[in-house]
């Protein structure tokens, strides 16, 4: 090692081995089996839950926390897999205190809701660990859907037409399925090549061919017409491949969050990878944090995240929030990025302060600058290019409830189509019912 | 600190907080540390005959059954009496009496079921200087099998007999305990009063089999395969005791017969209960062989705080207070109505009382699309379900006053009348023989 945090520039190696394995660990380890079973204790198993009602997939969460708590932790975690076929990955992402926790009525007893992410984690990762499906395909039906992209709305989608008996290929531009859980998200949260092992669990309900590094409409690849004449339906699960440019001068300086994290994910060797020691990064969601915090945890000297707004409107939770600030992230808020500047040994983000009022966020004349050696942007994703014909609404693919697009035998979910937030368990429920909907077509019903 | 010092048949003791006859007093060890805990008293488990002890397993002697969080709520027991030699036990109980003089110190018996053999054992007790006996005709394990214990309270011309015996043979205070193994625990009690007791304690284990061994299909506790039913006590058992005791408190042929009242009592409260239901004090195993017995601090500084609170000066004060209150069913007020209120500021709206109601009872919450759940005082039969599923105790009874309409009969609410009165009831003068005036 013979670089450390406060060698100048970007630079990998800052830590010693010890302590990236440290940083990187399970940020939420998971339950013991004795500390599920009091955790369960808590459960009132409500009528009616609200923490049902507000899970996105609608998990039946007093029946498997009984199911944990009576010794059963398996048929636990069929209860979850039957309606959130990643319940694996949204017990360790989910931002479980502004949905099903933040719902338990615990909450409103004392404050402190009964760990449902965590017991969720311990169901499925006892089900996964006995390497068994509990799933089977259905009796073919002679039909077959292409499924593109293989994020969890894909994979959701993908897992429910097998289990109807539908033939499915998921189309993947990346070399690996598991969109963001694979790419996207903090290592921290999935350690031990989670997202990969889900994914292999998952496709051993049979029926699901996959196909890598195949992107819609590039040459050589397959347009949209292409698979709808191979297939009966077409499910698109593309997510957000763009990312909002700064455009601002210097902006060119910046890099943008998802591919310092998807680098990060996909890195064999964290100390190989180059970090500042001095970080800014823009924006205030998820990414931004996931961002921050892991540039802090690969040795960045500091760590600052700017966002705009005020930070009761950061979209990135409380919960988020304090990880940040715990992990030694700074957090500035009210200061939009003028400009970045390349000066000697590094760069200069400029900021003007903000106010909010009346008519918006207002740029005041009150300016100020942080040094940077490396910015990283967080401002959003976007769409990229769609096939012909597929209408959009606002910045996603315009949808009806059932998921189903402007174009016969298409439809969309996950992050590419509207409604939610942008979550892997929305994602999750959108494939799933996209599915239902298919199927329902396919059958005609 | 209210004044806590127990007369009990002229037994005294510095509170009413004894050990029951049980694991926790057979030896002089535990005694000692019971004592420095800060017991009052002491039942030492039961000694036998002279000659060869019995033999315990040494295998499993105890099942449990769990409330949440492995809440210990009842445990069944097959130990059997003392396994130690008689001169060992009687030794260290009169070297236990005379370092603790001011501790009450009762030494509980078993021996066969005949004239020589308790004339013996009562001479062996008295020269310990204990300040009396406990004749066990309750354990249902084991000894029952052998003629004694449960098999003697089963009968009551025996529990007669050996307490006359013992009190012809012995100027000791006899504490005869009761089994609750039987259909009514009346015609026992009358036995030992009849025999002379001077009190009798209840209740001793109920016959039990807390759990089977899914994988072995076994009873458990299971000692080498095979299991056998035990001694059922602790918080569970607490309502069968309560009932017991109290029938003996109020039936007019035993009252003021001397209770030690036994069964699942945990807390300060459990205790204050049973003197309350006609117990002159406590015997406790459960709660001291699940937490040691440093709890009895709690329940003298509970004791105590209720006592001051309610300002009695002295236990006796709270004996059999409840007794003129527990009547026969025949005798409560049937146009008392009570309706069930949820407080919507403290509920938490976890709707189990709306599925308690809808599914098991009388469909009287009904649910708002906020999760508002209200009672429907128009099928409110004031069941309490609803109050005894809730979590977070919101919801209460409230009392409808006399001449108010009770929605859900449409009738005001009358003066005080009971079963023997109604005109459903055929033993009553008023029957009509369901026939009402209109008819």
């Amino acid at each position: 090692m013979t670089n450390s945090q406060f060698t100048p520039g970007v630079a990998p190696g800052r830590l010693s081995p010890e302590r990236y394995a440290a940083n990187f660990q399970d940020v939420a380890p998971p339950l013991t089996a004795h500390a599920a079973a009091v955790a369960a204790d808590r459960c009132y198993f409500c009528h009616d839950a609200p923490c049902a009602t507000a899970c996105p997939t609608t998990i039946d969460i007093p029946l498997f926390i009984r199911q944990i708590a009576t010794g059963t932790p398996e048929a636990a975690a069929k209860t979850i897999f039957s309606q959130n076929i990643l319940g694996g990955m949204c017990a360790r992402v989910c931002p479980t205190e502004t949905l099903c926790e933040g719902a338990c009525v615990r909450m409103e007893a004392e404050g402190k809701p009964v760990e449902i992410g965590l017991l969720q984690r311990f169901a499925t990762d006892t089900l996964l660990e006995k390497q068994g499906h509990p799933f089977t395909a259905g009796a073919p039906t002679g039909h077959s859907v292409a499924v593109v992209g293989g994020g969890p709305a894909g994979l959701a989608c993908a897992h429910r037409l097998a289990l109807k008996g539908h033939k499915v290929t998921i189309y993947e531009a990346k070399p690996k399925l598991g969109g963001l859980d694979e790419y996207g998200i903090a290592a921290y949260k999935a350690p031990e090549d989670f997202a990969a092992r889900e994914v292999a669990w998952l496709l051993q309900v049979g029926g699901i061919e996959v196909v890598t590094n195949w992107a819609l409409g590039r040459a050589g690849d397959g347009t949209l017409d292409d698979l709808l004449g191979r297939h009966d339906a077409v499910f698109l699960g593309i997510g957000l491949s763009g990312v909002n440019a700064l455009s601002l001068p210097g902006g060119e300086l910046a890099t943008p969050a998802t591919e310092f994290i998807a680098a990060l994910r996909q890195a064999d060797d964290l100390a190989t990878l180059p970090v500042g020691r001095k970080v800014v990064v823009i924006g205030g969601g998820m990414t931004a944090v996931d961002a921050a915090v892991q540039a802090k945890l690969l040795g960045a000297e500091t760590s600052t995240i700017v966002y705009r707004r005020a930070q009761a409107e950061m979209p990135a939770s409380v919960h988020e929030q304090e990880h940040a600030a715990t992990h030694g992230v700074r957090i500035i808020c009210n200061a939009a990025p003028v400009a970045i500047h390349a000066v000697a040994g590094g760069l200069e983000v400029e900021f003007a302060r903000t106010e909010t009022g009346g008519a918006g966020l207002r740029m005041l004349d009150d300016t100020f600058r942080l040094k940077a050696d490396q910015v990283l942007s967080a401002i959003g994703q976007t769409l990229g290019a769609l096939p012909e014909g597929v209408k959009t609404a606002g910045p996603k693919i315009g949808t009806d409830g059932a998921g189903r697009t402007s174009l016969a035998r298409v439809w969309a979910g996950g992050d590419c189509a509207p409604a939610g937030e942008d979550l892997t368990v929305n994602a999750v429920a959108q494939g799933r019912d996209a599915a239902e909907d298919i199927h329902s077509f396919l059958m005609g019903a | 600190m209210a004044d806590l010092r127990s007369n009990f048949i002229g037994i005294k003791s510095p509170n009413p907080f004894w050990l029951a006859s049980a694991p926790p007093t057979d030896k002089e060890y535990n005694v000692r540390r019971a004592y420095e805990a800060g017991w009052g008293g002491v039942v030492w488990k039961t000694l036998g005959a002279e000659g060869p002890p019995v033999v315990n397993v040494s295998g499993p002697r105890y099942g449990v059954i769990y409330g949440g969080d492995r809440r210990v709520m009842g445990i069944n027991n097959i130990e059997l009496i003392t396994d130690r030699p008689l001169e060992v036990n009687l030794r260290e109980i009169k070297s236990v009496k005379r370092d603790y003089p001011d501790r009450a110190l009762v030494v509980s018996l078993m021996v066969p079921c005949d004239e020589e053999s308790w004339k013996a054992i009562l001479a062996h007790v008295e020269d310990t200087g204990a300040d009396g006996v406990e004749l066990n005709f309750g354990c249902p394990h084991g000894m029952a099998e052998r003629g004694m214990g449960s098999a003697v309270g089963q009968v009551p011309e025996y529990i007669e007999m050996v307490t006359r015996w013992v009190k012809q043979y012995s100027r000791m205070p006899c504490i005869v305990k009761l089994t609750p193994n039987v259909t009514s625990i009346l015609p026992p009690a009358l036995a030992a009063k009849r025999g002379g007791a001077d009190a009798v304690s209840l209740i001793n284990t109920v016959k039990s089999v807390t759990s089977v061994n899914l994988d072995d299909f076994c009873p458990e506790p299971m000692i080498d395969g095979k299991g056998t039913h035990g001694g059922y006590c602790g918080p569970a058992v607490k309502p069968i005791a309560l009932n017991m005791v109290g029938e003996i408190a109020r039936y007019a042929e035993t009252r003021g017969l001397p209770i030690s009242g036994i069964g699942g009592v945990t807390t300060w409260r459990d205790a204050a209960e049973f003197l309350a239901m006609g117990a002159g004090n406590v015997q406790v195993c459960t709660a001291a062989m699940t937490y040691g017995f440093k709890v009895v601090q709690e329940m003298i500084s509970g004791l105590s705080d209720y006592m001051d609170r309610k300002g009695f000066t002295s236990v006796e004060e709270i004996v059999g207070r409840a007794v003129p209150n527990f009547s026969e069913w025949q005798h409560l007020n049937l146009n008392h109505v009570t309706k069930a209120v949820i407080d919507q500021e403290d509920c938490i709206k976890c709707g189990r009382c709306y599925a308690a109601c809808e599914d098991t009872s009388h469909q009287a919450i009904a649910m708002g699309e906020d999760r508002t759940f209200t009672v429907k005082d128009e099928e409110c039969v004031a069941c309490n379900l609803c109050v005894d599923v809730c979590p977070v105790d919101c919801i209460s009874m409230k009392t409808l006053p006399l001449g108010t309409v009770d929605p859900r009969t449409g009738r005001k609410v009358a003066p005080y009348a009971n079963w023997t009165t109604h005109p459903n009831n055929p033993g009553s003068s008023n029957y009509t023989c369901g026939i009402t005036a209109a008819e």
